[in-house]
């Protein structure tokens, strides 16, 4: 009998007790890299790193911070220790748990700065956090994209190809009407128009939607290829690489550090914290989302109480489309200014990984797509403060961060009940 | 929408036996019955046929003489017909000549010419299909136990470095050099893939995820390698170039020059027949096939499931891994830093187009094989006019509506039936 236990036990959850694991090891790992890389190596430079918290120019000047590199180090790679020591001896609350992993990440990060500023030039930590924000909007916005069609029941691995096509619109439309505001509805019509074809095939022809959604993506790549081919590479004025400018929010821009971080961007940071908290609040706090979910998880019970499945789910992906267009919008006319073949280069893809890696939820997606774009920041950065770090070698930050997280903290995900399975009228 | 016939996804997406057949029928009465409800292989005709007339208009678009003479259609209707039909037809059918069988070769031929001159278009699409082949079978093998492998593209780059390394950095008499650099990447894309599946067995970390993140450390990777000479960078260059590979790693030509059959080729199909015979005849194909159907399933009924995702997940990184092989010791004889191509993403939509079983994906890579060497052949011919990528816009449309067969059905008026479609190869998130 105690066998059998034992081995339903071993049917039903053949990860739990390694995961239990996962956490406490993974913190105590970075802890120990916290102290034997970062510091030792800081103690060999044997200088202070210094950070900036104001930009050249801006109201309110704030002096340099510098620190003793290597005794932060090891200081913080001993609370990393202890408090995986902690987690793996004691029951924590779910808040405490998270608490533990933001601070155990944020020690790893300050003892990485530490060691490869130290003896150099200073940092400034208000030019990587705009940096942040930028290499993640596109993601947050596929992701978020990802995540009004995933919670209705229908799988978007077409992100990039609306990326992709919202980008080349967006850049192509502001260029010959020479309207940025024009441009940017554009780019969002064009990710909805791939938001359309996703639905239809995946809602009304039972697409495989995984089959659906690479098929899009090539789809959408060899035609941008092909119009740019035809019509940016003979015709510069379709190319002209206008981009919006910034718009600085009265007072609030004006707070230091805060201010230039958070409200002195373009439209496209704005337009990005009103679909996060738009999202979040409607998915899990109005009748709306609470439909949606039903989709998602059940159909037929959504069905059974009179909610009409079909039209929700092609309301969320054209949504969806739309919001991912003005991510790929970004692309261009937001930053980079004019197209080239491309230019999504696997965006898409990773604000998949965000959503998955974000447990399927807007803010768990926003936290995964920053934690990205921050290693990309800093990847570009670091190399420029500190020669010694090859530029191919930091590049890889971002990617294997994520891996570290989805291996180490966040392990087996769920998604959705009835992701990806056509809905038929019994 | 009402009109649209709805086709009841199969209950079982495994296997689909075919139907037993309960008395011999005239070949006729079954070839009609297979064109009037569709069998699966008149939908891929269909929607091969239907990709083509959708790319017909992208072809018009790109001539001007076209779409000039489309400006006065009503005044000069047969001028603008005709003019269509003209650079359609002319673009097709350089693309046949570069891809299949030019005539003026044969009738060259009959003349007296070279008769391996016929061949030529033909080795050349085996030589495209190639890496397509084995990185759709890496796809392919992976979806069968139900994992959703995106990084083959980072696999190839493992094998890729591996080869490299073996081909240039080591020496070794003739033969021995040439499987000694195959097995090398065999094993540096296998350690990849088997990354892959070692973690989603350990940890619960989604493969789609990690396969994704791979593929970009795989490209910083060779990047860094490339560009650093005690690595993999050429001396004299400061380019990201590799050296060449010694001639003995060379994979060897059979038939004379031009029209020869890569040793890749060979590998290729060697390969697709092995996984064949590994799915169907052995017990790992039994359980990764189980896996594949229900995890759950499989799991109740002895079999190990993480066993079997760590050791498909090795497979299918050795798979990727051959097919850098067949480019860099077939093909290039240099790694450099852009010889990773579009190998990865095609793998995917060739063991789509396949159904993921092993010999579909040989057939759907010689498509797109000759597809892209016919796509450069027409660049060619019209003088960059129709554009290669044309091709890219048609295997997205070939994939698409292969795999929808009810917009088959309804464009051309077939009979509904069930269970003819593409078999569900890829699973949901959950699965």
């Amino acid at each position: 009998m105690e066998r059998v236990t034992a081995v339903l036990a071993a049917v039903r959850q053949p990860l739990g007790a390694r995961r239990a694991y996962l956490a406490p090891v993974t913190f105590v790992v970075l802890g120990l890299i916290d102290i034997g890389v970062f510091g030792a190596a800081a103690l060999v430079h044997k200088g202070d790193a210094s950070f900036l918290l104001s930009t050249t120019g801006s109201g309110v000047q704030i002096p340099a911070i510098r620190v003793p590199a290597a005794p932060l180090c090891f200081v913080l790679g001993a609370v990393s220790v202890g408090l995986g020591v902690l987690r793996g001896t004691t029951e924590l609350s779910r808040l405490v748990r998270r608490l533990t992993v933001a601070a155990v990440l944020l020690f790893f990060v300050l003892s990485l700065l530490c060691w490869a500023d130290a003896g150099h030039i200073a940092l400034n930590v208000i030019i990587i956090a705009q940096g942040t924000f930028t290499a993640s909007i596109p993601l947050i916005l596929g992701a978020l994209a990802g995540c009004l069609c995933e919670r209705s029941g229908v799988i978007n691995i077409a992100i990039e190809g609306q990326l992709l096509f919202g980008a080349f619109t967006a850049a192509i439309v502001a260029s010959a009407f020479g309207g940025l505001w024009v441009g940017l509805v554009a780019g969002a019509l064009a990710g909805g128009l791939v938001g359309v074809l996703l639905a239809v095939f995946a809602i009304s022809f039972l697409m495989d939607q995984i089959i659906l959604g690479v098929v899009l993506n090539v789809l959408a790549l060899g035609m941008t290829d092909y119009l740019y081919d035809r019509l940016m590479a003979q015709n510069s004025a379709d190319n002209t690489g206008v981009t919006f400018g910034d718009i600085k929010i009265p007072l609030l821009s004006h707070i230091p550090i805060i201010g230039p971080i958070f409200f002195a961007s373009n439209v496209f940071l704005y337009i990005t914290y009103i679909a996060i908290i738009a999202i979040q609040v409607a998915l899990f706090r109005s009748r709306w989302g609470l439909r949606v979910r039903a989709v998602g998880e059940h159909p037929t019970a959504a069905d059974t109480v009179g909610i009409n499945v079909l039209w929700i789910r092609y309301r969320n992906v054209i949504l969806g489309g739309l919001l991912a267009g003005i991510g790929g919008a970004f692309l261009t006319i937001g930053s980079a200014g004019s197209f080239i073949p491309d230019i999504s280069s696997g965006f898409g893809y990773i604000a998949l990984a965000a959503l998955i890696f974000g447990r399927w939820t807007p803010l768990g997606a926003l936290a995964a797509a920053l934690l990205f774009g921050f290693c990309s920041e800093l990847a570009l950065v670091l190399p420029t403060v500190n020669p010694i770090l090859p530029a191919p070698i930091m590049n890889m930050a971002p990617y294997v961060a994520t891996i570290i997280a989805v291996a180490g903290l966040i392990g087996r995900v769920r998604a959705p009940k009835a992701d990806g399975q056509p809905y038929v009228k019994a | 929408m009402s009109d649209i016939p709805v086709v009841a996804p199969d209950p079982v997406p495994t296997e689909t036996p075919e139907p037993a057949r309960s008395r011999p029928r005239l070949t006729g009465a079954v070839l009609i019955q297979a064109i009037t409800e569709g069998s699966s292989a008149v939908i891929t005709i269909l929607a091969i046929f239907l990709a083509l007339v959708v790319g017909a208009v992208l072809i018009v678009f790109s001539d001007p003489v076209v779409t000039r003479a489309w400006g006065s259609l009503f005044a000069h209707p047969g001028y603008a017909l005709g003019q269509t039909w003209h650079a359609v037809s002319f673009a097709y059918a350089q693309m046949f000549e570069g891809a299949i069988l030019n005539p003026s070769t044969v009738s060259a031929a009959v003349h007296g010419g070279s008769v391996g001159a016929i061949f030529y278009p033909l080795s050349a699409t085996c030589a495209q299909a190639t890496p397509l082949i084995l990185t759709g079978l890496a796809v392919a093998i992976a979806f069968r136990a139900g994992l959703f492998n995106i990084g083959a593209a980072g696999q190839w780059v493992g094998g890729a470095i591996v080869a490299t390394w073996l081909g240039f950095g080591v020496s070794l008499p003739p033969v021995i050099h040439v499987i000694v650099c195959l097995l090398g990447a065999f094993v540096g894309g296998a350690v990849i893939g088997w990354f892959v599946g070692l973690l989603k067995a350990r940890t619960g970390a989604h493969e789609v995820i990690v396969t994704i993140m791979l593929n970009f450390v795989m490209y910083d990777l060779l990047s860094y390698l490339l560009s650093h000479h005690g690595m993999l960078q050429e001396p004299k260059q400061t380019n990201q170039v590799a050296p060449f590979l010694a001639n003995d790693a060379n994979l060897p030509h059979v038939g004379g020059p031009p029209p020869q059959v890569g040793v890749g080729f060979l590998i290729a199909v060697a390969a697709a027949l092995a996984v064949a015979w590994l799915l169907s005849r052995t017990t790992t194909g039994f359980e990764f096939r189980t896996v594949g159907a229900s995890p759950t399933a499989a799991r109740s009924a002895g079999i190990n499931v993480e066993r079997s995702w760590v050791l498909v997940m090795l497979l299918a990184g050795g798979l990727a891994g051959l097919s850098a092989a067949a480019v860099i010791q077939g093909t290039n004889t240099q790694l450099t830093f852009n010889s990773y191509g579009t190998y990865g993403p095609d793998g995917i939509t060739v063991a789509l187009l396949g159904r993921a079983r092993p010999m579909g994906v040989v057939l759907a890579g010689l498509l797109f094989g000759a597809l892209h060497v016919g796509g450069t052949y027409v660049e060619a011919a019209t003088l960059g006019q129709v554009p290669a990528n044309i091709v890219q816009v048609l295997e997205g449309l070939i994939v698409l509506f292969v795999a929808a067969p009810a917009l088959i059905r309804v464009v051309f008026r077939l009979r509904a039936t069930a269970g003819t479609g593409m078999e569900a190869v890829a699973k949901g998130w959950n699965g």
